[in-house]
């Protein structure tokens, strides 16, 4: 139970810090990437609360498909973000 | 096209990828998980070969009326399948405990784990599991085509 509660702590800090580093970074594949670890993180809290069908989608769709998407638009665009 | 490093790990992840793909599909029945999950997997991999090579590399290897026809095959063996049971009624199992294709009877309580019950749901689970290969297979497809590779970033 201490584990579980531990490890749902650290999940949680995890989210934090991808999330403001996908919005802090200049590069823009660092920042696809960050939100593929965001996927990745949430999809293992969605197995630690017992909803394994959930976490399969989420790591498929989330973790693989678009991260996949965003890094095709970065290949179409620029790469670093522009100051306005 | 992208570095060597990344076309390396591509070739080599790309089959661990459909092999996990089509064992979510095939144990759709017994494990969580299922057509829809198992067939975003197998496209993850479509999406991996697609960016890691180059598009007239890509072009050449996954054609896009192809993948439309999959989705087409997996939408009408659906259907197909649902419309074998219209004697009983819409979606009747009619293969279930038949002794024929996924037709062995169950065991009382929890299902030890036998691939081979179920009637006609794992053949449901194969068909949307194709059809959503088709279909996001597609999407990044079309996505691909509309991009203009800048040659200057060297992502």
């Amino acid at each position: 139970m201490i584990f579980e509660s531990l490890l749902q702590i650290l999940l949680l800090a995890g989210l934090i810090i991808s999330a403001y580093l996908a919005i802090r970074y200049k590069d823009l594949l660092a920042c696809a990437v960050a939100l593929g670890v965001f996927s990745f993180l949430l999809s293992l809290e969605f197995y630690i609360l017992q909803a394994p069908d959930v976490a399969i989608a989420e790591a498929g769709i989330g973790a693989g498909l678009t991260t996949a998407i965003f890094i095709l638009a970065i290949k179409g665009t620029s790469r670093w973000e522009v100051e306005e | 096209m992208m570095s060597k490093i990344v076309r390396t790990q591509a070739n080599f992840l790309y089959p661990l990828i459909m092999i996990f793909g089509f064992y979510i599909v095939a144990h759709g029945h017994l494990t969580p998980g299922g057509g829809f999950q198992g067939g975003a997997v197998i496209a993850t991999g479509v999406a991996l070969i697609a960016v890691a090579y180059s598009y007239k590399n890509v072009k050449t290897w996954i054609k896009k009326t192809r993948l439309t026809a999959t989705e087409a095959i997996g939408l009408l063996t659906f259907i197909i399948t649902a419309l074998l049971g219209i004697s009983r009624s819409f979606f009747y199992n009619w293969l279930a405990n038949t002794g024929l294709l996924f037709g062995q009877p169950v065991p009382y309580g929890i299902n030890p784990g036998y691939l081979n019950t179920a009637g006609t749901l794992p053949i449901m689970n194969f068909a949307v599991g194709i059809e959503v290969l088709g279909g996001l297979g597609v999407i990044i497809m079309y996505y691909l085509h509309y991009i203009k590779e800048v040659s200057k970033n060297a992502v």
